[in-house]
């Protein structure tokens, strides 16, 4: 069963005055987000999540596609009409204060959005008019931002000679130029081969670290979830579970423990008598789980020592997402994917009968 | 600091601006902006980089000049000079000196629709996203891409009158004026209208197909080919609802006073302006009109893309 670290669904302030909600944007929120549902005719895509995003943090919104991500986000960047629901970023309602919205974050599709026939200095100039960063501020910000994803010396290269790396470091730039409060990334790295994706990665956490902006993602990649401070799996339109990657594996079960020893029946009952802790030999070594392996084992060898057992080498392995994901949807992202029918953008088009 | 910028509008503002968020979040010097823009001179860059965009477009494709240059001229130099063989006007007048006006307003026309199809392009390859999503009103975009538009088109203007000498029509420069005028004017209706295409085509394959489909009827019934009186009352009616009348006959008014030792007579079949039962249209109100529709497609692409979100 999930720990108490982990919020469970709607267990966040549902009581919440809706009225009240970032009207003058004097929330402390990056992001808040109460009650949101979108219907697309009779299919429920997002069947009410609750959620906030402090400033500065790295939030990620995780889930197989179709799961409602991407409504999700499109909500927020008030390119989708909520059904029901609030929502404020930056302080503003994402319904009523749009201009404020749009003006307060920066936005990486998961599809390109740039002109291929200009340089990358001419898309981030005109990223720069249209979002009215200040004449005298361009050039600073325009050098800043492509110094932070490593692309200072192809500013006067035209797109189409990029790479789809170097593509999305561009994005990422611009979606960084006009200083949002919160950047939104929608599958920063889909598509992009595992070098590339771990470079990604490596300039949002630096861009991060410099420009302590608040990043809003989403992504269906395990492994990339682990970079968020905190994670909300969301499932079939709902968010199931909630917390920062080490409390949701936590919640999941123990890490397991395996110590190959000189004794290793001294040491199974020495496991019980001090720790009460089930241990058994597997694979030629003494094997048990525990919560918070790393931490239990500078105290196991405090004792062991005491009580004079060797311990020649040890190994703690941990719950990844995969098992949290499983543990909360019943089945893998993997699975999950493949029953899942067309993405959601795909849907969102059908439905609205055109094309962004 | 934001002085410099728009006012602000201090109705559509909460007690804390947005400046104010942004410095607050910021922890380094390089994040802390002055309130972004808002209001009209906010809404003036994004017209002016929307058009700059444009021009930089056209400029780093010369070959999109040639062929757009290559249609008319053919019209102009080989259905001018072949027909010419068969029309003869009974004075030093050429037939390519009639087709003119027609072939500059071709020229126009052509580059002003592929400018305005490149938003569908631009849909297709994501970067109207960029644009759709920004803080900006989508009349200021639609604005843009229109004087955009009808000034890369009007480069096609400049070069047709740079070849007018080889159709008879003299280098005058108060006739050069008036023609590069009116091309403007007709590139300017002709990019709205094409907007107003292309904020419902998705393919941009489909927007050249509906804008040739529209394209040479427009053509064909303006009297860029022929003189408009004398003509069956079908045709004639047909030709007095086609828009492009309207802006072809401006510019053979002017070509013709420019010529000298016309007989008059000879002006007067062939250019005998438009009549609306049997009123005689004036200069002003022949431009009016063209003027009129294209403020009207403006409005209209700008109401189709605020719609487009």
């Amino acid at each position: 069963m999930p720990g108490d670290t982990v919020q469970r669904v709607a267990c966040l302030g549902v009581a919440a005055p809706l009225g009240l909600a970032g009207v003058d944007g004097a929330g402390s929120a990056a992001v808040d987000v109460r009650g949101l549902e979108k219907h697309f005719g009779d299919v429920k895509a997002v069947k009410g999540v609750d959620f906030q995003v402090a400033s500065g943090e790295t939030f990620g919104f995780l889930g197989p596609n179709g799961a409602g991500k991407s409504t999700t986000i499109g909500m927020l960047c008030t390119l989708v009409r909520p059904t029901r629901g609030s929502a404020t970023v930056g302080g503003y309602d994402v319904v009523r204060r749009r201009e404020e919205v749009r003006r307060s974050i920066g936005l990486v599709f998961q599809d390109p959005t740039l002109d291929s026939y200009l340089t990358a200095e001419q898309n981030l100039r005109f990223h720069a008019e249209l979002y009215g960063v200040p004449r005298s501020l361009v050039r600073q910000r325009l050098g800043a931002v492509l110094e932070l994803v490593g692309l200072a010396d192809k500013a006067k290269t035209e797109v189409k000679n990029f790479s789809g790396g170097m593509k999305r470091r561009l994005e990422i730039a611009r979606g960084l130029l006009h200083a949002p409060v919160v950047l939104f990334l929608d599958e920063p790295t889909v598509g992009l081969d595992p070098q590339t994706r771990r470079s990604i990665w490596d300039y949002i956490k630096s861009l991060k670290a410099s420009e302590g902006t608040t990043i809003f993602m989403t992504t269906h990649y395990m492994d990339e979830a682990e970079y968020c401070d905190r994670i909300a799996i969301i499932d079939k339109g709902q968010i199931v579970a909630m917390g920062t990657p080490t409390e949701l594996k936590a919640s999941v079960g123990k890490d397991r423990v395996q110590i190959s020893t000189g004794n290793d029946a001294g040491a199974i009952r020495a496991l019980k008598e001090h720790f009460g802790l089930e241990a058994a030999v597997h694979e030629g070594n003494v094997t048990f789980s525990v919560a918070e392996g790393g931490e239990f084992v500078p105290k196991l060898f405090s004792k062991f020592a005491e009580v004079g057992i060797p311990v020649l080498s040890v190994g703690v392995s941990r719950p990844s997402l995969d098992d949290v994901f499983m543990s909360y949807t019943g089945t893998t992202i993997r699975d999950a994917e493949a029953g899942g029918g067309p993405s959601e953008w795909m849907r969102l088009r059908a439905t609205r009968g055109m094309r962004r | 600091m934001s002085s410099e910028l728009a006012p602000r509008a201090g109705l559509a503002e909460g007690p804390v601006g947005l400046g104010g968020q942004l410095a607050v979040v910021g922890s380094t010097p390089s994040r802390k902006l002055p309130p972004a823009g808002a209001g009209p001179l906010h809404e003036a860059r994004a017209v002016w980089v929307v058009l700059k965009r444009e021009c930089i477009r056209f400029a780093s494709d010369p070959l999109r000049v040639i062929v757009g240059l290559l249609q008319p001229v053919m019209f102009l130099f080989v259905l001018g000079s072949g027909l010419g063989t068969l029309v003869k006007f009974g004075s030093h007048l050429s037939l390519r000196t009639f087709l003119y006006p027609g072939a500059a307003a071709m020229s126009v026309l052509f580059t002003a629709l592929f400018s305005a199809g490149s938003i569908v392009w631009d849909r297709e390859f994501g970067f109207l996203r960029e644009m759709l999503v920004a803080p900006v009103s989508r009349t200021s975009l639609v604005v843009g891409k229109c004087i955009g538009g009808a000034l890369v088109s009007s480069v096609q203007g400049v070069l047709m009158i740079c070849i007018s000498g080889l159709a008879g029509v003299p280098y005058n420069p108060a006739l050069m004026f008036t023609v590069l005028a009116e091309l403007l004017l007709l590139a300017l209706t002709i990019t709205a209208f094409g907007l107003v295409v292309a904020a419902r085509i998705r393919q941009f394959q489909s927007f050249m197909a509906v804008t040739n489909m529209l394209v040479m009827p427009l053509f064909f019934l303006s009297g860029a080919m022929y003189p408009l009186s004398g003509l069956p009352t079908w045709l004639k009616v047909l030709t007095r609802v086609d828009p492009l009348t309207y802006a072809v006959d401006p510019i053979r008014r002017a070509v013709f006073e420019h010529l000298s030792s016309l007989p008059p007579a000879l002006t007067k079949r062939l250019v005998p302006g438009v009549t609306w039962d049997g009123w005689h249209v004036p200069l002003g109100l022949e431009l009016t009109v063209v003027a009129v529709m294209a403020f009207g497609f403006v409005v209209v692409a700008a109401i189709e893309f605020r719609q487009t979100d």
